[in-house]
């Protein structure tokens, strides 16, 4: 066994995360978070070994979602688990017509965890009250991938060596993007200054903002990221705007334009901010932006295997 | 012409509602599953000086209504009030609240939502009591109640 940091045991013994499902933030507050944040580190440090040894868990795609998969798998292959599942519901029983509840309820038996990413949202919540095994949630549909919020609160982590307090911008299709809207409720439990920049048509919710006032959590709106350059950030957060999104593809054009992010963006925000995107990107970060150390999203997205690694070993009791 | 001497009977014991809004009286009927358990008495349409829009009575005969199922009308008639009737007297009177969680009667609005793609029970957690707003324990959107949202009859907890 690797050696304990002061104060891991004590943390080990409060351990209330084994048997325990990981279906959406609101479940959440911000000492779980910190939790998983820590051990995380811990784990990427590489503290533990192959502590998801002998155990199957299951990776159950029932729509494509490549890297979100290649993550999981990765992530337990690493630490000495195996996967198992389907990559699209092609492949399986649903496809013979089989409920969903009760391809859950027959796979519980062959694993010690379940991966769920689901279209429908709130199909990791009806799993999770079907079966006695931990479900992970990967995505049910425009509702919560809490998994890519926890990679993003530990490259935050990593950087800042804190969460409190952070100023954090979120830049790009504020309305639709479900992982923006994560981070928000996240960053609102360690009483972060956030700023909203997005065109008018793509703000954030009226019911998210509602939620931060209640909370007592001071935000900014802006239509430029130029606007937030008295704000100080630490972290700017970029989403992708979708063409999808606009009837016009002028008024696109128009908009994913003033919503990239050059070197000359960094500059005007400082020099200092952190640029975060969940990936894939498209044009909206500036391939010369790269090369700077700002640039943090790859390491980002690498963060999702020691994230998903620390999880699991959580819920599964394999960290003990 | 002279005024009616009841316009809804007396009853002897049971439950009366008072102050629905008009004409929900029917649905209050079929949320607390009241269909075929002894007399009801229904009224529609009474003059009432805090519902502008007219008020609405129910009278079940010889059942008691306990608090907790009453609340669960709150999502619908939320200035209702509530007789308990013994021996032709008023034994107990109380207004309902909403209550803290809903099973089975709200139907959720997204059509993406696992109660509705998947078989998921319906299921909601109050969110705003001022507005009456419920959060979906599936998809966990806030939906405002409205009444055709409501179906099925109650299931408490």
């Amino acid at each position: 066994m690797f050696p304990a940091p002061a104060g891991w045991r004590e943390m080990v013994e409060m351990n209330d995360f084994r048997g325990r499902d990981i279906v959406s933030l609101r479940d959440m507050d911000s000492e779980d978070l910190l939790r998983i944040v820590r051990t995380t580190g811990e784990v990427k440090a590489g503290k533990y070994g192959n502590f998801l040894e002998g155990m199957a868990v299951a990776c159950l795609f029932f729509e494509p979602s490549t890297r979100t998969r290649l993550s999981f798998e990765s992530a337990v292959l690493q630490k000495g688990g195996r996967v198992f599942g389907f990559a699209n519901p092609k492949g399986s029983s649903q496809s013979k017509g089989e409920s969903f509840v009760d391809t859950v309820r027959t796979v519980e038996g062959y694993c010690r965890a379940m991966v769920i990413r689901h279209p429908v949202e709130g199909a990791a919540r009806l799993a999770s009250r079907t079966v006695s095994v931990p479900v992970v949630n990967a995505g049910d549909g425009a509702n919560q991938h809490p998994t890519q919020t926890f990679l993003d609160l530990y490259t935050m982590y990593e950087r800042f060596g804190r969460l409190e307090g952070l100023r954090v911008g979120m830049m790009g299709d504020l309305k639709y993007g479900r992982t923006v809207h994560s981070l928000t409720h996240a960053m609102a439990m360690f009483g972060s200054e956030m700023t909203f920049i997005s065109p008018p048509s793509l703000r954030m919710p009226e019911q998210i903002k509602e939620e931060l006032s209640a909370a007592g959590i001071s935000f900014h709106e802006a239509e430029e990221p130029e606007q937030a350059a008295d704000r100080n950030l630490d972290v700017l957060y970029v989403t992708r705007i979708q063409r999808e999104r606009f009837g016009d593809p002028q008024e696109y054009e128009s908009v994913a334009h003033s919503y990239r992010v050059t070197p000359d963006t960094v500059l005007s925000l400082g020099g200092e901010v952190s640029i975060m995107h969940p990936l894939p990107r498209v044009d909206e970060i500036a391939e010369e932006v790269d090369a700077l150390e700002n640039a943090i999203y790859f390491e980002q997205a690498h963060n999702g295997i020691p994230t998903r690694q620390a999880l699991l070993g959580l819920v599964t009791g394999g960290l003990q | 012409m002279s005024e009616r001497a009841y316009k809804v009977y007396a009853i002897e014991n049971g439950t009366v509602i008072d102050h629905i809004p008009t004409p929900r009286a029917l649905q209050v009927v079929r949320i607390l599953g009241l269909g075929n358990q002894g007399i009801l008495t229904i009224g529609i349409g009474f003059a009432s000086g805090r519902l502008p829009g007219g008020k609405d009575i129910v009278k079940i005969e010889n059942r008691e209504l306990s608090k907790a199922e009453t609340d669960t009308i709150a999502l619908i008639a939320p200035d209702a009030t509530i007789n308990i009737i013994k021996d032709s007297s008023v034994a107990e009177k109380w207004t309902i609240s909403l209550p803290e969680s809903v099973s089975g009667v709200l139907r959720c609005p997204n059509p993406n939502c696992a109660t509705n793609k998947l078989g998921a029970p319906s299921q909601f957690t109050l969110e705003d009591r001022g507005r009456i707003t419920y959060r979906c324990g599936f998809c966990e959107r806030v939906t405002t109640v409205e009444p055709d949202l409501l179906s099925g009859r109650v299931r408490l907890g």
